[in-house]
């Protein structure tokens, strides 16, 4: 028996038309994924009961591949073949990713994206992104018994239009439909019910494991517009237990521990850490490998003293975002918290001192964003009533345009534009017949095209002859609600066009898709087979028990000869079934349908006179 | 005879209704459809119409169609988990027959 969930009034869906759609926070540091049951937005847990799935992939030498936890243990024994922070890297060439010579990887430079090598070949960060949404979407499928309709995906509000193409092509590697991608801050504010609020400005707190953002949204007619975004892409709540840890190494005397004296230490650090955030003072005693004994108390205080200036770095930015966005504490009407590292209480007291308010802390800060990509996701898989729908519009983070002579933007689409757009705007030719114009189509709020983000390049052809600024070619950019762009360009008197899908510039291109998923698909043949086993011994068992059954009631009508044949046809199927070949099944099933087909037949007749007996004709109703 | 709560069922129902802020109840019926006869409608109520036969269990309103009633006389909703999946269960003493995947039923 499938089990039920409670629907809104009127919303209850017919057998086999689950609209299951799910929310995924994909995070650098950790992933969540959560749904809307019964109403109530949720976050699923795995088996172990945990809701944090840490975003690591460890790629094993046999074909396996670990994610999470497990894959998490290996980080220090296997670094090169343990891809931890992929997404630092979706859409990234190797020149973008800050620190590359600190980080263990074999790190291939192809155009566009970095790529790492690892025991199992060569793996884009998309692969790696999609082993993690994959497992999140079997979480997913597991708990809530069936197939998922669509995810809504959270990405960084800053992510340009490679860094968010490059997280669609992961789900879509994953086998999700992607019903849209969501700003983090967003996603946040929406779990938090701020789209149903007053309108003005809020700002989003996001203190994550590795990763810190801080995001100022201003609300007006239902549309959430990104006005400012900064942080630091190298601070986060791991740094708080780095700071611990060597407290705890300064005040134990220890130094230069073994390896794996530092993971217990930095596991217990983490602990403390945790616990402080509900006690004044916290005990530490741990026994080392090395016979060392570790027995110490912290006060809240002390650990606030060492991990303060981590507090006051992330108000830096903060700062900056407000000055960006031309605001003053004042003018924000709500802060939200966002990430496990918010807990902290001195966290909470820095922020509230900055924007004089209480920040809003009531929601899970761990969970709030994977909540309200669910919340979101419930809506476009039409799951809620008519009467309170609300389409959330969303903003393209930067801006889009065009290269013009001298390496200059032109910007056609300003950043802040609610999506989905489409913007047009007419060029011209620079010289005297000029039969063909190349176009660059590039992101960014810089002048220079250099400074800029280059998305894709197109040209148009067949510009009839004409005096320099005689032609008038027309640059349409779209922007659909994913916050994807295609560009078309039309000489407005002959009508010859040209046009693109900003494909990721970051060059994974479509064959490179198309083998990828081709691999899934070698996977589902190896399903598929697995399935047609399962159905035809599954078919051969109902066959034989209808038989015997039948035998049973009616075995008279055969002779000895023909029962033997029967009999031996039952055998051969039942030693069929116990094989491992469909086919073999298969066979034998026909054989035994022939083998079957005359006293199946007498018993129709047997069953047919006995129907008919002793009645008239004209009692019979046909 | 009449349709109950199991303990269970009615104590997340009462927690459903909570964070959803609002309902008077929660309204079951059967429709026709599915691949075996007819299906579970299983929904927050807002408001109670004057055909509905309402039953309490648990100080909770349970509101019924009359039309659905016979298909449904009897039945207990219990609330169980299986693995991951946690949900609502019909015990319904005149189901005669369920499609292979259980979603819809005969009677």
């Amino acid at each position: 028996m499938a089990l039920l969930q409670i629907s809104e009034p009127g919303m209850s869906t017919a057998p086999h038309q689950h609209r299951l759609a799910v929310g995924i926070d994909l995070g650098t540091t950790n992933s969540l994924v959560a749904t809307v049951r019964n109403g109530v937005p949720q976050c699923l847990q795995d088996e172990n009961g945990k809701m944090l799935l840490p975003s690591v992939v460890r790629y094993l030498p046999d074909g396996q591949v670990a994610i999470g936890r497990v894959a998490q243990t290996a980080q220090a024994t296997d670094p090169r073949n343990t891809i931890v922070s992929v997404k630092r890297f979706m859409g990234r060439g190797l020149k973008d990713v800050a620190h590359v010579e600190t980080m263990p990887y074999d790190f291939v430079d192809a155009e566009g994206m970095v790529r790492l090598r690892t025991v199992q070949g060569v793996k884009s960060p998309v692969e790696v992104s999609a082993e993690i949404l994959r497992s999140l979407r079997q979480r997913a499928e597991y708990s809530l018994g069936g197939e998922l309709t669509g995810a809504v995906i959270t990405v960084p509000a800053y992510f340009d239009d490679a860094q968010r193409q490059a997280t669609k092509d992961a789900a879509r590697l994953a086998g999700l439909n992607v019903l849209r991608l969501l700003n983090e801050p967003t996603a946040a504010a929406i779990a938090y019910g701020l789209e149903n609020a007053s309108e003005g400005v809020y700002a989003v707190y996001d203190l994550g494991g590795g990763t810190f953002d801080i995001s100022i949204l201003r609300l007006s007619r239902g549309v959430f517009e990104v006005v400012a975004t900064s942080g630091d892409a190298a601070l986060g709540g791991d740094d708080f237990d780095h700071r611990l840890f060597c407290w705890i190494l300064d005040n134990a005397g220890i130094s230069l521990p073994s390896d794996r004296d530092s993971r217990r230490l930095l596991m217990k650090a983490r602990e403390v850490k945790e616990r402080l955030t509900l006690d004044e003072s916290v005990p530490i005693r741990m026994t080392l490998e090395s016979g060392d004994e570790v027995d110490l108390v912290i006060e809240r205080q002390v650990f606030v003293d060492i991990t303060v200036n981590l507090v006051s770095k992330t108000l830096k930015p903060v700062k900056k975002a407000l000055r960006d966005a031309n605001l003053s504490p004042e003018d924000v009407k709500g802060v939200v918290m966002v990430g496990g590292a918010t807990r902290m209480p001195h966290v909470q007291q820095a922020v509230g001192e900055l924007f004089g308010q209480t920040p809003l802390t009531n929601l899970d800060p761990d969970t709030v964003v994977a909540v309200g990509a669910a919340m979101q996701a419930n809506v476009l898989a039409g799951n809620r009533a008519g009467e309170d729908e609300w389409l959330l519009l969303d903003v393209i983070p930067l801006s889009l345009g065009i290269e013009t002579m001298g390496g200059l933007v032109e910007k056609i689409i300003p950043r802040n534009s609610t999506i989905p757009t489409a913007r047009a705007q007419d060029f011209t030719t620079f010289k005297d017949g000029q039969s063909a114009m190349a176009f660059h189509v590039v992101q960014g709020e810089r002048e220079l095209v250099s400074d800029c983000r280059s998305l894709a390049r197109f040209e148009l052809r067949g510009i009839p002859p004409m005096v320099a600024g005689a032609a008038r070619i027309r640059v349409t950019f779209q922007v659909d609600a994913d916050g994807l762009l295609s560009v078309s360009a039309r000489e407005q008197t002959t009508g010859v066009e040209a046009r693109v899908e900003v494909k990721p510039s970051y060059g994974l291109a479509d064959d490179e898709i198309a083998g990828m998923l081709k691999a899934g698909f070698e996977h589902a043949q190896n399903d598929l087979e697995v399935r047609a086993l399962k159905e035809q011994q599954v078919e051969a068992e109902r066959v034989i028990e209808a038989t015997e059954k039948a035998l049973q009631a009616d075995g008279e009508l055969l002779n000895e000869a023909e029962r033997a044949e029967l009999d031996g046809a039952v055998a051969a199927l039942r030693a069929a079934a116990e094989g491992q070949e469909a086919r073999a099944i298969k066979i034998q099933l026909e054989v035994f349908n022939r083998a079957s087909n005359e006293f199946a037949s007498r018993r129709m007749d047997k069953s047919i006179r006995e129907a008919l007996a002793g009645h008239k004709i004209d009692e019979i109703r046909i | 005879m009449a349709v109950t709560l199991s303990d269970k069922a009615a104590t997340h129902i009462g927690n459903f209704i909570a964070k959803r802020g609002k309902g008077v109840g929660i309204r079951l019926g059967v429709r026709t459809s599915g691949c075996s006869g007819m299906a579970y409608k299983l929904e927050f109520a807002d408001e109670v119409l004057p055909e509905d036969v309402v039953f309490e269990s648990h100080g909770l309103k349970v509101l019924i169609d009359p039309k659905s009633l016979p298909y449904m006389d009897g039945t207990e909703l219990d609330f169980v988990r299986e693995g991951l999946n946690e949900g609502f269960k019909f015990n319904n003493p005149n189901v005669k027959g369920e499609c292979g995947c259980g979603e819809s039923f005969s009677v």
